[in-house]
């Protein structure tokens, strides 16, 4: 099983995987709580990333809504937590069902009819607006007024019901995105990964060759919903307040995809680069920002807005391909 | 509730609507043309709010006559964007566009908040509490004046559209790109002037819905929104699709204000894209895809 999981990398890939494994795995050690709050946000976005990679980076299926799943995880786990008591990992059973069913749903209304890219897409942003505001309207959760989970203690770690210090969380997401990596790999090198690669590039032809493309395209969507909504159990435990106007905006949606695009779509490695690469410029920027003494809300935004442009313009494949190619492990199966 | 409610409510959500409609004329144009996905869209409209406003409160300019220099703005500053960024972009795929104009569409929502502040703005013009009686029917005076001026503009543009050279020239970029290159059209001026002009029908509906609406800064992404909403409702790539969409979704979201929450109304407008794309996925004026 370890052999399978290095199978295919060079070894200068595996040694620098395990040195980042091992500095992120001591990191909390020697960082500060404010560090430590930045390297979580990297984590959750690289997780998140990848498990929105499969859609489009595999499958080839652009969704804008993955807010929606995030969305729905952390309101079914956090309603089942504060409602009846029970535990996140128990209200995973629930929660990852559910935001599978809604992937489903999408998945059903649009590749039933062979709806493809913009309007596949919109149709995500739709589903996810359509839940913000009935979150917002909805009574059980609190409506607009938010639903708060009981403050955590940073004394005592409970890891059962996720109470306790940001630490326990940051390695909690650890796990989450180390596994998330090599289930995509085992994923992308599977009989099913290929079927993906397949429609990606070019659906029609896929079909001709006699694949399934809408069972391929909703096992995709189900697989990513899944994934995507732990992320979002895990913001509810971590935060302990959920609004619908933040969690299903569609910001949130574009802080998810920014990162695997950033970093290189349907790579392994980009959605978690690009993670370390925006949360870090975005973090840079507000120190910077404040240590001139600049306080102008938006300049921020403004300038992480430039850098976009900057990237896209200049590294239109993502900085992983330009990165790989000067580590040179670029010839590494992903 | 009375009859005459329904009516007056019904009638100010399709003047709205037929706004809507001239904003989602815009999207339709550029995509149906260039194919780039303009999610910088609503941001667009709040650029051209925001003068139109900027205008009134320094020289007490009405929004409707500033219609057409605004509009002259927006398609001067739309066809510099397509082509000096966007026209370099049209080979590359979906989602390196769209990051392009989410790129875009956040520097305008934040250069705008540091331009006019966070607060919501609007203008009070001396007519903005007449109103119209018909027997039972109430219209206020700036819906009305709204609805018709996006009418007097989308006959302009499907007038132009049909009737002139240049127009010609760019439907024939949008229904065979090899084609117009074959027969020597310029297409990358075309593509300009075509993102030029839907940013030109965007201004002057920012200018209408401002007669109509408050603006902040940070509600571009749901006029965004709104649109596609529209669009794919009426059909993408039709021009007359687009109008239609927006009344209809005009007239929805009054209705749901009316009848249930007003912070709900955009929750029908979604659920009628979703019927849509269950019942009839090309768009009630749309033409079947192969």
């Amino acid at each position: 099983m370890i052999a399978r999981v290095f199978d295919g990398l060079s070894r200068r890939a595996v040694v620098l995987l395990t040195i980042l494994l091992l500095l992120m795995a001591i990191a909390p050690l020697f960082v500060g709580d404010y560090l430590l709050t930045v390297l979580i946000l990297i984590l959750y976005f690289a997780y998140t990333g990848q498990a929105w990679n499969i859609m489009m980076g595999f499958a080839g299926q652009l969704s804008l809504g993955h807010a929606l799943y995030v969305g729905l995880g952390a309101y079914t786990a956090a309603a089942l937590y504060v409602h009846f008591g029970i535990g996140p990992w128990l209200g995973l059973l629930v929660a990852v069902p559910v935001a599978a069913a809604a992937g489903a749903f999408i998945g059903y209304l649009a590749f039933r009819f062979r709806v493809g890219g913009v309007y596949f897409a919109i149709l995500t942003i739709a589903v996810a607006e359509f839940a913000r505001v009935g979150f917002d309207h909805l009574a059980w959760t609190n409506a607009s007024s938010g639903l708060f989970l009981p403050v955590a203690q940073y004394a005592r770690n409970d890891l059962w019901q996720l109470r306790g210090h940001p630490a326990m969380f940051y390695y909690v997401l650890l796990v989450a995105a180390v596994l998330a990596f090599i289930a995509c790999r085992a994923l992308l090198h599977s009989r099913l990964g290929y079927f993906w690669l397949a429609i990606r590039e070019d659906e029609e032809a896929a079909r001709s060759l006699g694949i399934d493309t809408f069972h391929y395209k909703m096992v995709a969507v189900v697989i990513s919903a899944g994934m995507t909504s732990f992320a979002g159990v895990i913001y509810a435990f971590y935060y302990n307040n959920l609004f619908p106007e933040q969690v299903f905006h569609i910001s949130r949606s574009i802080e998810i995809i920014l990162g695997p695009i950033v970093g290189g779509i349907g790579t392994l490695f980009g959605p978690i680069l690009g993670a370390f690469v925006l949360t870090g410029l975005a973090e840079t920027l507000t120190g910077a920002l404040s240590g001139l003494g600049i306080d102008i809300p938006g300049v921020k935004q403004i300038f992480y807005g430039v850098c976009l442009l900057a990237v896209i313009i200049a590294l239109p494949e993502g900085v992983w391909p330009w990165l790989s190619r000067r580590l040179g492990i670029a010839g590494d199966k992903p | 509730l009375p009859f005459d409610l329904y009516l007056n409510v019904a009638v100010g959500g399709v003047l709205t609507g037929l706004v809507y409609g001239l904003m989602a004329l815009g999207l339709s144009v550029i995509f149906g043309v260039v194919r780039v996905v303009n999610f910088a869209h609503g941001e667009m409209m709040t650029i051209a709010m925001y003068i139109a406003v900027a205008l009134f409160s320094l020289f007490r300019l009405d929004p409707l006559l500033m219609l057409v220099p605004i509009s002259a703005l927006l398609f001067a500053a739309g066809y510099a964007l397509q082509a000096g960024v966007i026209n370099r972009f049209i080979t590359r795929p979906e989602h390196s566009q769209f990051l392009l104009m989410v790129a875009i569409a956040t520097i305008i929502v934040n250069v705008l908040l540091i331009l006019f502040g966070p607060d919501s703005q609007n203008v009070q013009v001396a007519y903005a509490f007449d109103s119209f009686q018909l027997g039972p029917l109430i219209v206020d005076a700036t819906k009305l004046y709204a609805g018709m001026g996006a009418i007097v503009v989308t006959a302009a543009l499907f007038a132009f559209f049909q009737y002139t050279p240049l127009g010609t020239a760019i439907r024939a970029c949008a229904d065979n790109y090899t084609g117009a290159l074959v027969v020597g059209l310029d297409v990358k001026r075309l593509y300009a002037l075509t993102f030029g002009l839907g940013a030109a029908c965007v201004g002057a509906a920012g200018c209408m819905l401002l007669l109509i609406f408050d603006v902040t800064p940070t509600v571009g992404p749901s006029y965004t929104l709104l649109a596609f909403v529209i669009v794919i409702t009426g059909g993408l790539g039709s021009m007359p699709g687009a109008l239609v969409g927006g009344v209809l979704i005009g007239l929805t979201e009054a209705m749901a204000g009316l009848l249930f929450t007003p912070s709900a109304k955009s929750m029908f407008a979604f659920a009628i894209l979703v019927l849509v794309l269950l019942f009839r996925p090309q768009g009630i004026l749309g033409k079947r895809a192969a």
